[in-house]
């Protein structure tokens, strides 16, 4: 029988991450995702499943306890908010250099700096963008419901595990905070020791065992030669994901006049600023990008044929919006609305915009 | 009969061995500088888990600086870290992983630096872990600049008149510092530059290793050695200058023992 349960979506990232069959969570408390590590903590997930729980002295440690882990080739995660994802990126840099798969949750606020606490999607340029240096991508999955806030945490690890890459749930504070039914995923168990070396022991350090060369994870490579091969390595690895791995939802794009592009908490407000819309007698299309990066181009650029202006909402001062211009390539108006600092747009807010800026402008 | 020349292999026969090639060391050339005391600490160390049988198990943490490449020389498993965060790495590590052997090989930059937080949270949660720090007062490998241990007066390229300590700062002494926390079992300092010293390291290194197999908390090992290039001596003159200076500061023995 299924299991449901009425959660906080922090809670539920933190429920499904040890039904995940996760083997450490290390984490730093910052609102609005504290709950993730406070839930854990209650739950005692190392007498559950054997799960290591641990918080760590910052978000610096903690992503690099994150590296540390996963280079033993197991599941491993944490989960922090905008200004401690800022610390967690060198750390992230690193771990994209050395191809290790993880899983990071994001429950952004506004910014910049310390900001404030309330919600905010102004982490898309930090995360989709890659907010450390180096020519690199995560794979970046952006949930709209609690119950996403569960489904993805499996499906983000599949992904990093499959790509030896890190991958991120870019939540926001709306989705981390609010209470919805969740239908929670079986309890998978955990790897053994034996299985994980007989799953990643060609590369994750898991003791030199005989007859096997040692391992070495690492990001470096002095030799520039060498830098560019490994960097055009990855670059194929990115191409193979964006080909294979773009995820979307299309309502009622068919026969659509006007299209919003909106994720997370912003596509939930659209919907139903789409649904006004219909009852003043506007055709208007939702497309919402579950995967941010790889971004759903190849769509957008398709409706771009069809509809005749696009607007792109998301609770920051416009950073999506790039994308889907870039998709959109010159064929069709695109603008931009949204709250931001903190602040959430209501339906009518969109739909005004959507009036004034798109159907009228 | 003409006189019997010995073969190599005459020469060399069982009983008459008394020193080989370390067999956890690779065969690549080492990037250390001749005289630096990086390769004897590097050989120690592999000698232990060799000696201890630890090499199936052992999980090291590479570090940045001079030793950055500690990888490319020690035959087991490694990872490399961040600046200052192979204590985060090596905790990660031994969470998922409490029956492995886990150490960092790190320099005073790295460890008394960038990562003294990762490093004091990591000896106070008691990880077990066992620290090889290495302190040689300077930056090496980015050309001598000065470090959290540069002595007060010491010349480097960023105190060119010497560490003005009331505006640069006091030398830290972190291995007195880690050894106040109740989280470690092991404290030491020692050092590699005389025969001596060199076979009490590695009796340090050693004891270390076997204490972090009872999981008794974090095992640290201070080894207080030269950077002849750095600090612009030939390695003689490094290793008498270490002697009369760096030992003062920095005196050697155990500081904390179970």
């Amino acid at each position: 029988m299924e299991e449901v349960k009425l959660m906080k979506g922090n809670e539920a990232v933190a429920e499904a991450a040890i039904r995940a069959g996760v083997d450490a969570y290390f984490g730093y408390p910052i609102t609005p995702q504290s709950e993730v590590i406070e839930y854990l903590m209650m739950e005692r997930p190392y007498q559950r499943t054997g799960m290591v729980v641990l918080q760590a002295e910052s978000e610096l440690a903690a992503i690099n306890m994150v590296y540390g882990a996963a280079a033993c080739g197991k599941k491993v995660m944490t989960s922090s908010s905008s200004p401690g994802i800022s610390l967690k990126q060198e750390g992230i840099s690193y771990m994209a250099g050395a191809e290790l798969p993880c899983l990071i949750v994001d429950v952004v606020r506004g910014g910049p700096g310390l900001g404030t606490i309330q919600p905010s999607q102004a982490d898309y340029f930090q995360m989709v963008k890659g907010g450390g240096h180096g020519d690199y991508k995560l794979i970046v999955l952006a949930p709209s419901t609690v119950q996403e806030m569960a489904d993805f945490v499996d499906l983000a690890f599949e992904l990093a595990f499959k790509y030896r890459n890190p991958a991120v749930i870019l939540s926001d504070g709306v989705i981390g905070q609010m209470m919805e039914k969740v239908v929670l995923p079986p309890q998978k168990t955990r790897l053994t020791d034996e299985e994980v070396d007989e799953k990643y022991g060609s590369w994750a350090t898991t003791g030199k065992k005989n007859g096997r060369e040692r391992n070495i994870i690492t990001s470096l490579e002095l030799k520039s030669e060498r830098q560019e091969a490994h960097n055009h390595h990855l670059q194929a690895k990115y191409k193979e994901i964006t080909n294979k791995e773009v995820r979307y939802e299309a309502i009622n794009t068919e026969d659509a006049d006007y299209l919003i592009v909106a994720y997370g908490s912003s596509a939930r407000i659209s919907q139903k600023a789409i649904q006004m819309a219909a009852k003043k007698g506007y055709k208007v299309g939702l497309i919402r990008p579950i995967t941010l990066w790889p971004f759903p181009t190849d769509i957008i650029n398709k409706l771009a044929d069809q509809v005749k202006g696009i607007l792109s909402v998301e609770m920051s001062a416009g950073q999506m919006v790039e994308d889907v211009r870039l998709a959109v390539n010159g064929k069709v108006k695109v603008e931009h609305y949204g709250r931001f600092g903190g602040m959430v747009h209501s339906p009518d807010e969109v739909l005004e915009a959507l009036e004034n800026k798109i159907i009228k402008g | 009969m003409a006189d019997h020349v010995l073969t190599p292999e005459e020469i060399i026969k069982n009983g008459s061995i008394v020193f080989e090639k370390t067999k956890l060391m690779t065969d690549n050339e080492l990037s250390y500088c001749p005289g630096c005391g990086h390769g004897v600490a590097h050989r120690l160390t592999m000698e232990v888990i060799d000696e201890l049988g630890l090499e199936e198990k052992t999980i090291g943490v590479a570090p940045v600086g001079c030793s950055v490449l500690a990888y490319e020389f020690m035959n087991v498993d490694m990872q490399e870290a961040a600046h200052g965060r192979a204590p985060a790495l090596a905790t990660g590590i031994k969470r998922v992983y409490p029956d492995k052997t886990v150490f960092t090989y790190q320099g005073d930059g790295d460890l008394a630096a960038i990562g003294t937080a990762e490093t004091l949270h990591a000896c106070n949660r008691g990880e077990n872990i066992t620290i090889i720090f290495i302190n040689n007062g300077i930056y090496g490998m980015t050309g001598g600049q000065m470090a959290p241990t540069t002595l007060p007066g010491m010349k480097s390229s960023t105190s060119p008149y010497g560490r003005d300590v009331h505006m640069m700062g006091y030398p830290l002494k972190m291995t007195e510092l880690v050894a106040m926390l109740p989280g470690t079992v092991y404290v030491t300092r020692q050092a590699v530059h005389t025969p001596v010293l060199v076979r009490k390291a590695k009796k340090a290194i050693r004891k270390a290793f076997e204490l972090q197999q009872e999981n008794k908390g974090t095992t640290f090992v201070e080894i207080v050695s030269n950077c002849n290039s750095g600090w612009k001596m030939s390695p003689e003159d490094a290793n008498k200058w270490l002697d009369e200076n760096m030992l003062k500061y920095y005196p050697l023995g155990d500081i904390k023992k179970p």
